[in-house]
């Protein structure tokens, strides 16, 4: 990371290792997260998808979060964060948009100004959630560079911040960049499966046999995969964005396919060539199109106490065809990539699964009418 | 050839009395070529600059990011740049500035080497902080490359510290808040940072990112060892003019006071 964001990230890390366990601070953001998010999310039986399947499968509804998505957990707790560290303007990058609509969210509840930075082309893949963001009074600022995706709109924020940093706060939407965010985004994505474990077990009785989250930079998958993470008899599978091929340039699986380098503050695993040049990505989903992914996803990874794989663009489209008929749920197709790899039963018969649905997909209508009917 | 200890030249001219002009151009864009680090050179500059394009520059501004773009679609490599710079033979010692993950992906040892046997005096990784930055500048140590390190407006005094005693070759005095680019005015922090850093180390100070003009270079060398200029000059080669460059160099050259 560039020295002249160092005093501010200095200066979260501290705020937030107090805040964290502050009793007061989580008596507010527990009551946002219910009066205002609705949280807990329920866990729903996928009874059909079962049958089909001849698993047992779950779904942990942060589809049914206010805003749609998982990230307005992360969202709502650094605005909360920002306020405390008296910072007087909000930044977001955005790759589908749902973490700047829970950022724009945010920012409305708490009358904080906020800055959306969105790659060109995502403004016009996630066109509803631009106009979302305009109503709740952010300003989206559409990022031409690159590919004009999640990894520009993350560089473009960067720079902002370099600048802005006094009074400004980075929200970042993934446990990606510079420490602390990692931690801090896990910190306050954990609640999915903080919440999720012990209502499965009332449910059910004990633990699923595998947890399994999509994985763009990872936020929804560390939230759940947190409170299961060694637990014995559990195995927990990360769904990276297959594209349209193995080869580099057509995908975004950066565990599956990278290698090891330096992106946005945090050594991980990269989509990159042999110069260290970070490589175009692409997949169907704005969400999942990031070249590089948490770090610590790669460290689950290295001690194998979590296995990634791979679906690709029609397998998503699979996932969320088969969820909308069998379920009656449009999943945002993020986690319709999860849905989409088990519709290939890769898992031995009788398996309980218990699922992320990270989104709902409103968002994806364009995108998936025009990927089924061209 | 062997490279000429940066930090040994910038002492010189400190000691003279003179203030130092370090000129920046991005390696591999069209039209940097040897002959214009040669033409650099001829304009008086103590050191040249080179940019390794990085496809994520997160501390340039518009320019330099465009002409890291170019440089990186017209299929420009690492060794391209070194070869440019090998072949341009300086007598005045060359620095490169590239990003983590280009030095990364090479493995720390082996792109030292490569900087030490085209001949290249520096290094500047911005994005490679003094606390992630100590096993870097042990490697070029032993291949005679200083890592130099940035010291930025914020950054606290223990860390300035740290940062004098550990950067090689000087201390590159970020300006102003912000990524690279011109600016309308000279940052009040620029002479705030090296004010702070004065005292605390020996190291030569120069000051970067922001300065667009030979008013606000002079401006710098009433309070700091030397001054870098790269985006007033890359925005000259980014328009095809490489005339202008140098006659832009000679400008700020003159305004630094030598």
């Amino acid at each position: 990371m560039p020295e002249v964001l160092i005093p501010a990230l200095d200066e979260l890390e501290g705020a937030w290792s107090s805040l964290r366990d502050d009793p007061s601070f989580r008596v507010e953001l527990a009551d946002l997260l219910r009066d205002f998010v609705g949280r807990p999310t329920p866990i729903t039986h996928a009874t059909r998808l079962s049958g089909e399947l001849g698993y047992d499968v779950w779904l942990k509804r942060e589809d049914l979060a206010h805003t749609g998505a998982h990230k307005i957990n992360n969202a709502l707790g650094q605005a909360l964060l920002a306020r405390h560290l008296g910072k007087e303007r909000i930044i977001a990058e955005t790759g589908a948009g749902q973490h700047g609509v829970a950022t724009a969210t945010a920012c409305a509840l708490l009358g904080l100004p906020c800055v959306v930075y969105m790659g060109e082309e995502d403004t016009h893949r996630q066109a509803p959630n631009v106009a979302r963001m305009k109503l709740l009074g952010a300003e989206v600022v559409p990022v031409t560079a690159g590919s004009k995706t999640l990894k520009e709109a993350v560089n473009e924020a960067l720079r902002d911040w370099a600048a802005s940093v006094r009074n400004t706060h980075y929200i970042i939407g993934s446990v990606v960049g510079p420490h602390p965010f990692p931690q801090l985004v896990r910190d306050l994505q954990r609640v999915i499966g903080d919440e999720a474990r012990p209502s499965y077990a009332e449910l059910t009785g004990g633990d699923p046999d595998y947890v399994l989250a999509c994985v763009g930079g990872g936020s929804n998958a560390i939230g759940m995969f947190t409170a299961f993470v060694g637990s014995p008899g559990v195995r927990l599978i990360g769904v990276e964005a297959g594209g349209t091929g193995s080869e580099l340039g057509r995908h975004c699986s950066s565990l599956t396919r990278g290698e090891p380098g330096i992106l946005h503050g945090a050594l991980s695993y990269l989509l990159q060539d042999a110069d260290g040049q970070i490589v175009q990505t692409r997949s169907i989903s704005a969400g999942l199109d990031y070249p590089g992914v948490g770090p610590e996803h790669a460290y689950l990874k290295d001690s194998g106490l979590a296995s990634y794989v791979s679906a690709t663009d029609d397998q998503a489209l699979a996932g969320f065809q088969a969820l909308a008929r069998t379920e009656g749920i449009l999943p945002a197709l993020e986690p319709a990539h999860v849905i989409g790899w088990l519709l290939d039963r890769p898992l031995p018969a009788g398996s309980t699964v218990l699922v992320c649905l990270s989104g709902r997909g409103d968002k994806d209508l364009d995108t998936v009418r025009e990927a089924l009917d061209p | 050839m062997m490279p000429t200890s940066l930090e040994g030249v910038l002492r010189a001219c400190r000691d003279r009395g003179d203030r130092a002009f370090v000129p920046y151009v991005t390696g591999g864009h069209p039209g940097v070529d040897a002959a214009l680090l040669r033409g650099l050179e001829r304009t008086g500059a103590d050191a040249v600059e080179v940019g390794i394009p990085f496809s994520d520059p997160v501390m340039d501004g518009d320019v330099i990011q465009e002409a890291a773009r170019i440089a990186l679609e017209h299929g420009t490599r690492p060794v391209d740049v070194l070869e440019t710079i090998a072949d341009a033979e300086l007598g005045v010692p060359v620095v490169v500035m590239t990003y983590a993950n280009p030095v990364y992906r090479r493995g720390f040892d082996r792109f030292v080497a490569d900087l030490a046997s085209a001949g290249v005096a520096g290094l500047i990784v911005p994005d490679l902080p003094v606390d992630e930055a100590e096993g870097l500048t042990a490697v070029a140590e032993t291949h005679g490359v200083a890592n130099i390190l940035l010291a930025a407006p914020g950054t606290a005094p223990e860390r300035l510290a740290r940062i004098g005693r550990e950067s090689h070759g000087f201390v590159y005095c970020v300006a102003t808040y912000g990524v690279t680019g011109s600016r309308d005015e000279l940052a009040a922090t620029a002479k705030q940072v090296v004010a702070a850093l004065r005292p605390i180390t020996d190291r030569p100070l120069l000051v970067g990112v922001g300065i667009g003009t030979p008013a606000q270079a002079a401006e710098v060398c009433g309070f700091a060892d030397g001054v870098i200029v790269g985006s007033a000059l890359m925005a000259r080669v980014l328009d095809g003019d490489a005339r202008g460059v140098l006659s832009l160099a000679t400008a700020f050259r003159a305004s630094t006071g030598t």
